[in-house]
């Protein structure tokens, strides 16, 4: 880089945006400058106005107020199209590819400019030499459908350099990504940024991913602009309290000695095939007892998310049975009842909610047929069901306008918050939990932890499947690992370390 | 964790309540404002088809409303249309909401309308219209009913995309009426247009006192309120929303989604067969290719103008309803042929399509502050 050619890098800065969805401010005069070339972290807890920032600098929302500059002019952003031409880009937490598709493919459809008749052979040499300048690649010719998850994200990246962005956002890149995986992708985006190439706001909930990479950071409370400076200067406990300001953080509970010794909820030889009929998970053994939390841990894509369906009525089951307190369990709703089965999803929005549907109404998914919204089974009383709506946002701290919002306006983490209110208000014998910290700020993990232990402690039969070992550590009394289908090892959490589990994940046994 | 006054403010009281109640009028009023501007684009548009023509839409426009509306004879002859229109729309508009686009109703009308023909037979001369009045609605409607139920029944259970198999449902339908009437039901004392047997005078539906307006109507209006209580009332309702509304989400929470499917599908095809019942009862007297009149088609059109919405489907019905009667006195006074009033709806739904386009996109019924 000469002189005086100026950097690539696209710098900008926000001038008191203000952002109001009815009665709610999620933004309030939120001024935040993003230097050219840096990388830079956006912090907030659940529903403090992240998302909705940087949905005002990509046009994809009209702030009520403020302004943008972009490389030191002021700039009018109407729609997508308008941060394209002013090199702006953006990746978002769910892939967009087309899975179908190559990536190739992908990327030559994204083109604005892509001609009506393409030359593929030209096309294809053209991302080839495209791709030698880059620091990472991925396999061009295959369907972006069998990708794994972290190559998949750095298409998605590529992609936005490919159409020459030069200010990404990264709305929480990594929470699909395992930890190597994101240590790859963001260690490469750091050498792009440091070159001056590149400049980069990245949402994240992860300190880890803060300290490590980033240089500078910017907080956001309830929609206001509360502090944030050069990362070397702050501390992550500074930038926690910037986040949450004096609110005690939930104490984790303590775990109790486990009650009866019963086995609640037994496996036996569950048998099911993925969406293309090949098989998915396979002979799959596992009790969990009362007062029990059996953490399944695996590398992504090894079944577990197919377990997490046979067991929610999701996917059929081809062979094997499941049984309650040695009764036999269906996934019907009688069943859920009658045995007290409740779940948290991965990915609330896409597998716990009809995202159209009020909050109030999502709430009542799971009680809409019994009293007190529903006394006799069949009449449908809207005053009980948003009573006990407004009771429940308020007992779990759901942040909505209120509870006739669609669920899909909450933000992520609150989508979350409001099914967890639902799944654990009542009394719960049996726990099936995937993934459930996915997205969510520090605050909202440590209290969903706690109400996990809280469950267990009062004798629930807790399955808990996460892609984070951390997570399994902490909260399982026995470990089993999934891989390639099967359930490969299982030890109580006390006769194990991380690297007996970690050699399991990755085949070994 | 001390709420702060971010959730309150505004809408708890005072002026602020009454803004906060006309934003969500405003906002609201997006699903009655761009329908309407669909059916403005709808008539400026064939404006210009008629200019072609050579014809004068402000004499289109004037007859259209005389034929439709302007006198009380066609107001009857408007609302004698519109009750089987507000019939198939529900067939269409019930099994929306759990997100199946059903497009055959018109098959379960003339099934229902054939059905109910044959089941009089054995009833023609001697019984009381309290007998076999009961008899030839059942017969419409479970006939209606099976029929559009194995569309959803194929669909749940061997993946068969509904909205395919419900309009070929639709010609075989109108096949096996055809067989039937031509066959083995042929009244030979009506040589020139194969029809079943005249199900007598006393069994024909009769009109609402002095007007032409048959009962189907009151049936038509009674069904939508009706329909309406089911899917936003009951606990029926609120599972096929769900369903409609995710459904994974469906089947995590326990629902029966393949019966809830199916029992919507024979609902939907229950009102289509009552549809053909009061065309044979009220209308025809007979089952015969007549059935096929296209009213099925048309509460396609009906049911997405009124946003699969059971109620707002009466006015729209009698809308299009209007549109139809019309057209017998364009194509006499303006020599315009019969089938320029399907260009008309052919139009419309359409641009109805494209408006659909148009729902978050306009900036007036975006959500914001005051
Ligand atoms: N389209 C919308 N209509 C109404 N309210 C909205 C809309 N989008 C966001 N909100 C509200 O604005 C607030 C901020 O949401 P936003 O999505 O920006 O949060 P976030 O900081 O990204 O949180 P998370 O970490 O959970 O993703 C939330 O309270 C949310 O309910
Ligand atoms: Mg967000």
């Amino acid at each position: 880089m000469s002189e005086t050619t100026p950097l690539p890098a696209v710098g900008i800065e926000t001038v008191g945006m203000t952002k109001v969805f009815g009665s709610l401010r999620a933004l309030e005069d939120v001024s935040v400058k993003v230097r050219p070339g840096s990388f830079h972290a956006l912090l907030g807890e659940n529903g403090a106005g992240k998302s909705t920032l940087v949905k005002c600098i990509m046009g994809f929302y009209q702030p009520t107020r403020g302004s943008l500059i972009v490389d030191g002019s002021e700039q009018v952003v109407r729609n997508p199209r308008d941060a394209m031409r002013l090199k702006l880009g953006m990746v978002y937490q769910h892939f967009t590819l087309v899975p179908s598709l190559t990536a190739a493919e992908n990327l030559v459809i994204s083109r604005p400019d892509c001609p009506n008749v393409i030359d593929w052979a030209n096309e294809i040499a053209g991302i080839g030499a495209f791709f030698d300048k880059m620091p990472f690649k991925v396999p061009l010719r295959v369907p972006v459908s069998s990708l794994s998850a972290g190559e998949k994200q750095k298409l998605e990246i590529l992609k936005q350099l490919y159409l020459d962005r030069r200010f990404l956002i990264l709305d929480e890149p990594t929470s699909v990504l395992t930890p190597d995986e994101a240590d790859e992708i963001l260690g490469m985006l750091k050498g792009m940024t440091a070159a001056g190439e590149l400049t980069i706001l990245m949402i994240t909930h992860k300190f880890r991913e803060v300290n490590a990479y980033c240089d500078e950071v910017s907080v956001l409370r309830r929609g206001r602009f509360v502090g944030g400076g050069h990362v070397a200067e702050t501390s992550t406990q500074s930038m926690a309290h910037m986040m949450i300001g004096d609110t005690k953080l939930r104490e984790r509970s303590a775990r109790l000695k486990a009650g009866d010794d019963k086995t609640v909820l037994e496996l036996a030889a569950l048998y099911a095939v993925d969406d293309e009929g090949l098989p998915a998970i396979e002979s799959i053994d596992l009790k969990v007892h009362a007062g029990e939390i059996v953490g399944i841990a695996g590398v992504s894509g090894n079944g577990q998310s197919e377990l997490v369906e046979v067991l929610s009525g999701q996917r059929e089951l081809e062979d094997g049975r499941i049984f309650i307190r040695g009764q036999p369990f269906e996934p019907t709703r009688q069943h859920m009842d009658r045995f007290k089965v409740f779940g948290l999803p991965e990915e609330p929005l896409k597998n716990a909610t009809a995202p159209r549907l009020s909050v109030a109404e999502n709430m009542a998914l799971r009680s809409f047929d019994k009293p007190p919204i529903s006394k006799n089974g069949w009449w449908l009383s809207p005053g009980p069901m948003r009573d006990i709506a407004r009771d429940l946002i308020e007992r779990y701290r759901v942040k909505t306008p209120s509870p006739d919002t669609p669920i899909e306006n909450l933000s992520g983490g609150n989508v979350q918050r409001a099914v967890l209110a639902r799944e654990l208000s009542g009394e719960v014998e049996v726990l099936i939990v995937a993934n459930p910290c996915f997205g969510l700020d520090f605050a909202s993990v440590a209290e969903i932890r706690s109400q996990i232990i809280e469950q267990r402690n009062a004798g629930a039969a807790v399955l808990l499947v996460s892609e984070d070992l951390d997570e399994i550590l902490e909260l399982a009394d026995r470990v089993a690992v999934m891989s390639e289908g099967r359930i490969t090892y299982v030890s109580p959490i006390g006769d194990t370390n991380r690297a007996t589990i970690g050699h399991a994940m990755a085949g070994g046994h | 964790m001390t709420v702060t006054s971010q959730t309150s403010g505004e809408a708890t009281s005072g002026p602020g309540a009454i803004l906060g109640f006309l934003d969500r009028i405003r906002v609201a009023s997006e699903y009655l404002v761009i329908p309407l501007i669909a059916l403005v684009a709808t008539a400026v548009l064939f404006s210009l088809f008629l200019l072609v023509l050579g014809k004068s839409p402000v004499d289109f426009f004037d007859l259209l409303w005389r034929g439709g509306f302007g006198t009380a004879f066609s107001w009857q002859n408007t609302l004698v249309r519109a009750s089987p229109l507000i019939l198939t729309a529900l067939c269409v508009a019930i099994p929306a909401q759990l997100g199946l686009v059903i497009i055959g109703g018109e098959g379960a009308l003339v099934l229902g309308g054939f059905i109910a023909a044959i089941v009089a037979l054995p009833f023609i001369g001697w019984a009381p219209f309290w007998l076999t009045m009961p008899v030839m609605v059942v017969g419409a409607v479970v006939a209606g009913a099976l029929w559009i139920g194995a569309v959803g029944a194929l669909r749940h259970y061997r993946g068969i995309n509904e909205t395919i198999s419900s309009l070929l449902m639709y010609y075989i339908a109108v096949a096996i009426m055809n067989f039937f009437v031509e066959g083995p039901f042929k009244d030979l004392s009506n040589p020139n247009k194969p029809s079943t047997a005249y199900i007598g005078d006393g069994n024909r539906v009769g009109k609402i006192g002095d007007t032409e307006v048959h009962w189907g109507l009151v049936a038509g209006i009674v069904l939508a309120i009706a329909l309406w209580i089911l899917m936003n009332r009951t606990t029926f309702g609120f599972a096929a929303r769900i369903t409609g509304g995710n459904v994974r989400a469906a089947k995590a929470q326990g629902l029966a989604v393949g019966r809830l499917m199916v029992i919507a599908c024979m609902i939907a095809g229950a009102s289509a067969g009552l549809a053909g019942y009061f065309e044979v009862a009220a209308i025809q007297g007979k089952a015969n290719a007549s059935l096929a009149a296209g009213y099925g088609f048309t509460g396609i059109l009906v049911a997405f103008l009124a946003r699969q919405n059971a109620i707002a489907i009466v006015p729209v019905a009698i809308l299009l309803g209007g549109i139809a009667a019309a057209g017998g006195l364009i194509q006499r006074r303006m020599g315009l042929p019969d089938a320029t009033v399907n260009v008309l709806t052919g139009l419309m739904f359409v641009v109805l399509l494209v408006s659909e386009t148009l729902y978050g996109r306009i900036p007036l019924f975006k959500q914001r502050g005051s």
